[in-house]
């Protein structure tokens, strides 16, 4: 490490809003939130050109808890309506912060939609497996033999795979993260916001208030052995095969981002009228 | 060619035939033609459920004056052929006085059409377009009408050559003879229904959709983004914005459903980008929550619904009004939002760019209610006029980054300035969730309360001119009316005014907010109220009187679709209930 | 041993970095007591919150601490990414994850004395392992300052005794806000 020649122009503090988090203590968004504020400061980015967009959930509260222009709205409809935002204002920093409940079960067919379409967002999933604002229901992503009030005995059924749908769908770079592992994390969010094209990001974040079990996670999270590599299947072999906790970018891929078709030179509505006249 | 009968200053034409017989384009091309020689008037068409064959109706009026709905009658129906012709048999009334022709090698007429008392007229289309260079029975078709109701056929060539462009130069060439050898055919045709003189011109008109017209007025209006997803009758819409967009430096971006479109606009206006979104009941029962979403986080939008028949997938491809109550009542929770509808074809450039200025004005959904017959008629139009609403969102261009920017501040009429992402120390989170003046989610009931008032005084305060409603004629009946109908009431009146009743007709275009104190005032004197609509259940009567104390006595035409009110049903349903 | 593992074993060579890096342990530190506070301040537990409060004004006080050692020189400013720590974050820092609402000074000091131990780790094997012999000083000036926070922590937890069991039962059910 060198000594910069100037000092770093942003402190992760600035990304951070006065609104205090209503997340419960030990809950692994905390994490994610400093991660993300981090990860904006090392990229000095300025606050008033990020914007964070996210559904409904613990997860999905985040953008108030930034300094940075927020939507916050409703379940499961973050992407479509952050992909409305990017392609209107493409020089802005849009992020998507989501939930497994609200990215995956209500939002599950923007997602592959939004892999498919590949607009220049940042999508970061925090999976804690379970619905924690409604009080414990099971997530797509929650192991099948999980008991819970609304599914007594589990709900037996195989969970989702987020990754690999990801991957299968198109998204341009997929990654995953363990929100314990802040400053990880931070760098990981880097390279998706960097990387051209829709970037998935999961984090495995714990919800100590219903998934008790997961603040073992930090046990079991190790960096991925290898290299990001660019060829889907090779990514989609080693995605399906690995334990789940592997962690880091997994895949980068280098599909052009969406582009809306678009006028060299606009013209006055004017013209549209020539082809009604009798 | 004679003429016994008095030059009419309206003549209604139906063209039947099989999928791929062409009368679609035999009817466009006969309202091209007469556009060209100076008629007003319209083509809708009615076809089965099949994408390609099955049996397809051209439903055309012409007219001496701008025409927006179908007359209760048809004074001509040409058949190519009578396969599966008597589905139309409600869409396609006749009488003693109409002319129906037919080819007597095509099969046999349907009950209704021989049941009707109409004078048959025989002409072996399919044989006479076979003896022509290039001849088609379509061709002939449109020359037959033309000659029928006194248009000559002198602009065919430049309107085959507009439908027809890029089939090449001899389709043109044996097309116009084909027309004219059709014109010849009713020389000898007594006693035909022709249509009187057209007007001196009278300045640009155009031949437009309603949908087309929708997607001007938005453009017009400042759209510069939309999402689309299809749906039938709305799609084109969307198809006709796509490429118009790109043109003036806007998008639109192909959404995958409904719920992701309407989330997709209201991204792209909260970065400042005016957006809307256009789709039928279904799509709009999709975007209810959102709806409620944009009158939360208080972010402009239009929503267009092209009504069709509902509930559910009901009819795609026909007209109803009866998505009024979803569209105003719709949202969950107290979501007052603008709903307006557009009065006419015309009336859609309008309509639209006055939604698009009241979203961005008032910050929040502004639904236009166009529907099926509007949205997919095509018709002929003085051109409209241009305008300019002075007034836009109000943005926080420069904000003092010693004070905490408050984007719901209350006061001040309820509306607030917007900041825009990219605007420094105007960082704020837009929320559906109940919110302080900073955006802060709260759960206070001062705050949802100031919040609530808000957001309704600022769309109450507004003043919507005289746009709200057109009011036409005096008298103590008043005929109540609102969007598509608007044009069958109007002639209704025109019809009793002729017989001597003395009608007041109101068409609504704003139908939220209800304008009360306008209306009252345009109600004074009323001894009766008809309210019209196209409903089963009498939607927009318990609209109103939510809202309104009629001073006389009310009575409700409703009928939903998917069969138009003609103004001639109107006229008496009025004639008898005086007596 | 890939190159950022490392620079990660042995990430400071020179006396402006060493201070650089003390310095950012505090901050992290303060930080990360500040959202601790913040949380039980939220949560409603105010004996907690004053705790977390009070040590992040101590982390605060011990990174102005640094800087006024490091003299008119100053501190070079590094971005919050650009250190390369063992253990992925500064060793003074606590697991959120570790935290509970329910939880009482014991635990919260239990927490703080791991913390103050990682970074006495962190600063004594410096102090052995440096290249540079004025950074190995330093590092252990470090050290022995932080060995007088684990003293106090210790002094402080004695205060206390370790709760009883059920210390984290509630009697109500979680809330479910949105």
């Amino acid at each position: 490490m060198s000594v910069t020649a100037e000092a770093p122009k942003r402190k992760a503090s600035d990304y951070i809003s006065d609104v205090k988090p209503v997340w419960c203590p030990g809950c692994g968004d905390y994490h994610v939130l400093l991660s993300l504020s981090r990860a904006l400061a090392q990229m000095e980015l300025e606050p008033e050109n990020i914007a964070v967009v996210s559904g409904i959930g613990c997860s999905s509260r985040i953008p108030a808890y930034t300094n940075c222009y927020g939507f916050h709205g409703v379940h499961g409809r973050a992407l479509p309506l952050a992909a409305g935002l990017k392609v209107a204002r493409p020089e802005l920093t849009v992020l998507v912060m989501s939930g497994d409940g609200d990215g995956f079960s209500i939002g599950g067919n923007h997602f592959l939609h939004a892999c498919r379409r590949n607009v220049d967002l940042t999508y970061v999933v925090m999976d804690n497996r379970v619905y924690g604002l409604t009080k414990g229901q099971p997530s797509p992503t929650t192991e099948p033999d999980w008991d819970s009030a609304l599914s007594p005995g589990g709900t037996g059924l195989r969970p989702f795979h987020p990754l690999v749908i990801a991957l299968a769908s198109g998204a341009n770079f997929v990654a995953r993260c363990f929100s314990g592992d802040v400053n990880g994390t931070a760098r990981v969010l880097i390279e998706a916001i960097r990387h051209p094209g829709f970037s998935f990001v999961e984090i495995l974040s714990p919800c100590v208030t219903f998934r008790p079990d997961e603040k073992q996670w930090k046990t079991l999270v190790h960096p991925a052995p290898v290299d990001p590599t660019d060829d889907p299947a090779r990514a989609a072999r080693r995605i399906m095969t690995d334990d789940g906790f592997n962690t880091g970018i997994l895949y980068r891929g280098n599909r052009s981002p969406y582009r809306a078709p678009a006028a060299s030179e606009p013209q006055d509505p004017g013209v549209l009228e020539r082809k009604f006249v009798i | 060619m004679s003429a016994a009968r008095p030059p009419s200053e309206s003549l209604s034409v139906a063209l039947l035939g099989s999928g791929g017989a062409g009368v679609l384009t035999a009817g466009a091309l006969v309202t091209e033609i007469a556009a060209r020689s100076g008629w007003y008037g319209f083509i809708t068409r009615s076809v089965g459920p099949q994408i390609r064959g099955g049996e397809a109706a051209a439903l055309v009026r012409l007219a001496t004056r701008p025409v927006g709905c179908m007359d209760g009658a048809f004074d001509l129906l040409l058949a190519i052929d009578w396969n599966n012709a008597d589905r139309f048999a409600a869409e396609i009334p006749l009488t003693p006085e109409s002319i129906v022709v037919g080819d007597p090698k095509s099969g046999t007429p349907p009950d209704y059409v021989t049941q009707s008392g109409a004078r048959f007229v025989e002409i072996p289309l399919a044989e006479i377009a076979k003896g022509l260079d290039g001849g088609r029975a379509n061709m002939l078709a449109v020359g037959i009408v033309l000659g029928l109701a006194g248009i000559p056929g002198d602009r065919g060539a430049e309107a085959i050559r507009k439908q027809l462009s890029g089939k090449g130069e001899d389709i043109v060439t044996a097309g116009v003879a084909t027309l004219e050898a059709g014109i010849a055919q009713t020389e000898a045709i007594a006693d035909t229904p022709q249509l009187a003189a057209p007007p001196a011109s009278s300045g640009e008109r155009w031949l437009i959709t309603g949908n087309e017209a929708t997607g001007l007025g938005a453009v017009r209006g400042g759209i510069r983004f939309a999402a689309a997803y299809p749906i039938t009758p709305a799609t084109e819409v969307l198809e006709w914005l796509a490429p118009a967009l790109t043109t003036v430096g806007g998008t639109l971006v192909q959404a995958e459903d409904e719920l992701a479109s309407i989330n997709m606009a209201i991204g792209a206006s909260f970065g400042g980008k005016p957006a809307l979104t256009a789709t039928s009941g279904p799509g709009l029962a999709l975007m209810i929550e959102a709806l409620g979403l944009a009158t939360a986080a208080e972010v402009p939008i239009v929503v267009v619904d092209v009504m069709r028949g509902g509930p559910s997938t009901g009819i795609p491809t026909k007209s109803e009004q009866s998505d009024l109550n979803i569209a105003i009542y719709g949202c969950h929770g107290d979501a007052p939002h603008v709903v307006v509808a557009p009065l006419s074809v015309a009336d859609c450039v309008f309509t639209t760019q006055w939604a698009v200025h009241l979203a961005e004005m008032l910050q929040g959904p502004v639904l236009v209610l166009s529907d099926q017959f509007l949205g997919q008629t095509k018709a002929i139009i003085d051109r409209p006029a241009d305008l300019s609403f002075m007034t836009r969102r109000s943005v926080a261009a420069e904000i003092d980054a010693a004070k905490p920017y408050h984007r719901y501040a209350t006061g001040e009429g309820g509306i607030s300035a917007m900041a825009l992402p990219g605007t420094p120390d105007g960082q704020y989170t837009a929320d559906g969730l109940t919110h302080t003046p900073r955006g802060t989610p709260s759960s206070r009931g001062e705050d949802h309360v100031a919040q609530l008032d808000k957001r309704r005084d600022k769309i109450e305060s507004h003043d919507y001119g005289a746009h709200w409603a057109e009011i036409d004629g005096d008298g103590d009946t008043v005929i109540l009316c609102w969007g598509s109908l608007s044009s069958a009431c109007l002639e209704a009146a025109a019809k009793l005014r002729a017989e001597g009743v003395a009608v007041r007709t109101i068409a609504l275009r704003l139908l939220a907010p209800l304008n009360t104190a306008r209306l009252g005032e345009a109600l004074a004197g009323a001894r009766r109220v008809l309210i019209v609509e196209q409903t089963h259940s009498g939607q927009f009567r318990r609209h109103l009187q939510g809202h309104v104390a009629f001073p006389g006595e009310v009575d409700v035409l409703a009928r939903p679709g998917p069969l138009p009110i003609t103004p001639g049903e109107i006229a008496d349903y009025v004639q008898k209930w005086r007596s | 041993m890939t190159e950022e593992t490392k620079a990660a074993k042995n990430p400071v060579e020179d006396m402006a970095t060493m201070l650089a890096y003390a310095h950012r342990i505090e901050v992290e530190a303060a930080e990360r007591y500040a959202i601790l506070a913040d949380q039980m301040e939220i949560a409603n537990n105010t004996e907690l919150a004053a705790l977390f409060r009070k040590m992040e004004k101590v982390e605060g006080k011990h990174a102005d601490h640094i800087i006024e050692k490091a003299g008119p020189e100053g501190i070079p400013q590094f971005g919050p990414l650009d250190y390369r720590w063992e253990e992925g974050e500064g060793p003074e820092t606590l697991d959120l994850t570790d935290i509970h609402y329910k939880m009482t000074a014991w635990h919260a000091l239990q927490l703080a004395l791991a913390a103050e131990k990682r970074a006495y780790t962190f600063f004594a094997r410096l102090a052995k392992e440096a290249y540079d012999k004025d950074v190995q000083a330093l590092a252990r000036e470090f050290a022995e300052e932080e060995e007088e926070h684990i003293e106090f922590v210790m002094k402080e937890i004695k205060k206390y005794s370790a709760p009883e069991a059920g210390w984290d039962e509630d009697l109500d059910p979680p809330n479910h806000p949105d």
